[in-house]
């Protein structure tokens, strides 16, 4: 039985010994979508509302996918770092390897009617909403073809047709967009929910309040997801709030805290914050989750916390790690399959950088276009006012 | 922004002119760069040229060339005379609760928010029964957080709704800079051109009568650097009316000034539909000796410096410059060239005001048509005081104004 499964794979230099375990059926990777359930490590912390269970419903393919993007977001963070090293993305570069589990366990719950916004650490989100490699790195290096067509940088993706409404630079005020993204979803009457991301830093600004109350008030369907990776910059979370329960802080609003290393449980729990808010109004996510990059790319990110720490992190809560050990354990796919895939990721990945450096960068005239939908005839000019000049059309 | 495109689903309520022609199909000037749809009117220059519009908002009519102005070419009464129908008598808040009313109608996606704007009926009444025509989904009472507010209003507009952001006082929207100038102003731009934000933020400001310095705040001033936004002011109830629609149908984020003390005027409007171009002067009183360029309140001083100074002999030409960002350099140019003496009055502060931006654009474009240097009356740069003869004293009075013309005129 297992040979004639075998024969379909690409990899025909199983040893025999595998036949001789014909209970352990091998799920074809990749198109099996039978149901597995999961039991999430770390239980979900609730407040004012009821935890979801702590079984995840997932499939075999749908982890295998997890793997892949990780693995891709993963990639291309590395490749954005040696980028920005050689001098082609410059300003600032806020890295995302270590938290990718949020950016695909978020996507696997839900649909891209859903709305998702951010604020500057938005690659992985970006890409997670279904753009492409090439359109991130060309960005990144203010190519033409960019995402935002390299007039914002690394911290301003964008991407209007998945309902992902950026990459924005100052934390905190996309929590406010956020809730007006949910009040147009109410007022559409589209059921579709809005993730406001914020981090551990911004979960001290004001206007999440005043954004929260509102929210509340309104029943408006807007879930604050705190991306908490334990420290603001170079200030941990001991040390800036004085109530580190993220999930708590909306004291009337229910709140859950999950495990933002594990892709499952950050899944079950955007599902069931999904379901929550189309009926409840808004509710907080925590995501305990880590970066092991410093704040940017600007940072050593080892001044305000030990490279051990950072390691052990890295040792015992990788979340690609973590789906590498479920895809072995539960037999959907071999040690050999997942090199081979990174290998084809890298490779992807090395494509979309080449083919990024070989983009134009913008020309002059671009620097006046998107000022205004249909301007208003106005002369615009350039600091010296000869050799820039153009009239808003 | 010369195409203003009708929105909404079957608008209605078609255009008419109030020459009452039929501007159901009306064809635009040539202007290559605009696409071509079903149901469009446009604001006529007075030139019938493309780029430039003159001190017209009206109508263009089917087929013929277009109308030259329908704005206050006439002495200081209203704007309306050549209308062939009686038109309405109201005041300028009313004006600006008819033109907000209209759009709402015309477009579900109008809705409008602010701190007691619904159940209260707004504190300048300007929003006054909205909340019961139209529902609570569609005029929101807000907590006090305008940073908040403002923000969800720019989220919203994000995904295509309409809102209008009303400041209680626009000395409040201080609090929302962060909102207005990073996302309101900038979005579009940092976007690649993917997302529009077709927020109005109106309220009102200027020096009233003896509010106190901070609900006495002149905020163009403060936002006239923000990249991105539309700056207007209104000044009569026919120009309030027709800049609030137009800002409402406009894709680009508009900031409408209106103005503590003129929320009373009265005047006959007419009982067409109309709007006003959002980029143009309006000419309030043609001249031939000195241009005065003024906005809102200031508006009135200068007509009453303007009756004393034509008395003494004086003709000034009065142009309300109604778009503070971008300036109508056409309207402005047009009439320096012809009167080579530029007296500037404005309420902002001395320094960094409006004035200040449009005496060094004025300097820059027209500075061989100069016979004096550009003169700017402004309000001293002091916070508003409570004192009543302190507060008129920081603010430019007829008689300063018809000092200043003399001396211009030597």
């Amino acid at each position: 039985m297992a040979l004639s499964r075998l024969s379909s794979r690409s990899n025909t230099f199983l040893k025999p010994a595998i036949t001789a375990f014909p209970s352990s059926i091998r799920r074809h990777v990749s198109t099996d979508s039978s149901p597995i359930t999961i039991e999430t490590a770390v239980p979900f912390t609730s407040h004012l509302c009821e935890s979801p269970s702590r079984s995840v419903e997932t499939s075999s393919e749908e982890i295998l996918a997890f793997f892949r993007d990780m693995a891709r977001m993963r990639r291309m963070e590395i490749a954005a770092d040696s980028l920005y090293k050689a001098k082609l993305i410059r300003g600032f570069c806020h890295l995302y390897d270590g938290q990718e589990a949020l950016a695909v366990g978020m996507e696997a719950a839900i649909t891209k009617k859903d709305a998702i916004i951010t604020s500057y650490r938005d690659h992985c989100t970006f890409i997670g909403r279904g753009g492409k490699l090439v359109d991130a790195f060309s960005e990144l290096m203010g190519r033409k073809t960019g995402c935002s067509h390299g007039k914002g940088g690394s911290m301003h993706f964008y991407k209007k047709d998945a309902s992902f409404y950026g990459g924005h630079g100052i934390v905190g005020a996309q929590i406010p967009l956020g809730c007006g993204l949910a009040f147009a979803q109410k007022y559409n009457k589209d059921e579709a929910v809005t993730f406001a991301l914020y981090g551990d830093g911004a979960a001290n600004q004001g206007q999440l309040f005043e954004a929260l109350n509102i929210s509340a008030l309104w029943d408006l369907p807007a879930i604050l997801v705190c991306e908490n990776n334990h420290y603001g910059m170079g200030t941990a979370t001991w040390r800036s709030a004085k109530s580190p329960a993220y999930f708590k802080r909306g004291d009337y609003v229910p709140g859950l805290k999950v495990d933002g290393m594990d892709a499952l449980a950050v899944k079950q729990a955007c599902k069931f914050a999904k379901e929550h808010a189309l009926k409840n109004g808004p509710i907080i996510l925590e995501m305990d989750t880590y970066r092991y990059h410093g704040h940017s790319m600007s940072d050593p990110g080892s001044t305000y916390r030990t490279r051990d720490e950072i390691s052990g992190v890295r040792q015992v809560r990788d979340p690609i790690e973590r789906v590498r050990k479920l895809l072995l354990t539960h037999d959907i796919a071999t040690e050999k399959e997942l090199k081979d895939m990174e290998k084809e990721i890298r490779k992807e990945v090395d494509d979309a950088v080449a083919q990024a450096k070989e983009s134009p960068i913008p020309d002059a005239s671009e620097l006046f276009t998107n000022m205004y939908v249909k301007d208003c005839g106005v002369e615009s000019f350039g600091a010296d006012r000869k050799e820039l000049k153009v009239t808003l059309p | 922004m010369s195409a203003i495109l009708l929105q909404g689903a079957g608008a209605a309520t078609s255009l008419s002119p109030f020459n009452s022609i039929d501007s159901s199909k009306l064809v635009a000037p040539s202007r290559s760069s605009l696409s071509v749809r079903s149901k469009r009117y446009i604001v006529a220059g007075s030139d019938g040229t493309n780029k430039s519009f003159g001190a017209s908002s009206l109508v263009a009519r089917r087929s013929e060339p277009l109308i030259p102005n329908a704005v206050a070419t006439k002495a200081d009464t209203a704007a309306s005379s050549t209308s062939s129908k009686p038109g309405h008598e109201l005041l300028l808040f009313e004006a600006l609760q008819e033109g907000l009313e209209e759009e709402m109608d015309r477009d579900p996606h109008v809705c409008v928010m602010g701190e007691d704007v619904g159940h209260y009926g707004g504190s300048y009444k300007v929003t006054k029964g909205l909340a019961d025509k139209f529902g609570d989904l569609r005029v929101l009472d807000t907590p006090i957080c305008e940073n908040a507010f403002t923000g969800m209003g720019i989220g919203a507009a994000m995904t295509g709704l309409r809102p209008v952001i009303e400041g209680m006082n626009m000395g409040f929207l201080l609090l929302a800079f962060n909102q207005i100038s990073n996302n309101c102003g900038m979005l579009h731009y940092t976007s690649g051109g993917q997302f529009t934000i077709p927020v109005v933020i109106r309220g009102p400001g200027g020096v009233g009568r003896q509010l106190g310095a901070e609900h006495s705040q002149r905020l163009e001033s403060y936002f006239q650097s923000i990249p991105g936004i539309q700056m207007v002011a209104c000044s009569t109830p026919y120009n309030a009316k027709g800049l609030m629609k137009a800002a409402i149908r406009s894709e680009n984020p508009v900031i409408l000034f209106e103005h503590v003390l003129l929320y009373n005027l009265k005047e006959t409007i007419p009982d067409e539909e109309y709007i006003c171009n959002l980029e143009e002067a309006e000419m309030v009183r043609p001249g031939e000796h000195i241009t005065i360029l003024t906005y809102s309140r200031m508006r009135y001083h200068v007509m009453q410096a303007a009756k004393t100074l034509v008395n003494k002999g004086y003709d000034p030409e009065v142009i309300d410059i109604r778009s503070l960002k971008p300036f109508d350099l056409y309207t402005i140019g047009n009439s320096v060239k012809k009167t080579h003496r530029v007296l500037i009055v404005e309420e902002c502060m001395r320094t960094g005001g409006i004035g200040a931006s449009l005496t060094a654009a004025i300097n820059e474009n027209f500075h061989d048509y100069l016979d004096a240097p550009v003169m700017c009356l402004s309000s001293q740069d002091v916070p508003t005081p409570y004192a009543g003869t302190l507060e008129e004293w920081t603010v430019v009075q007829p008689a300063q104004i018809v000092t200043a013309v003399e001396q211009l005129c030597q």
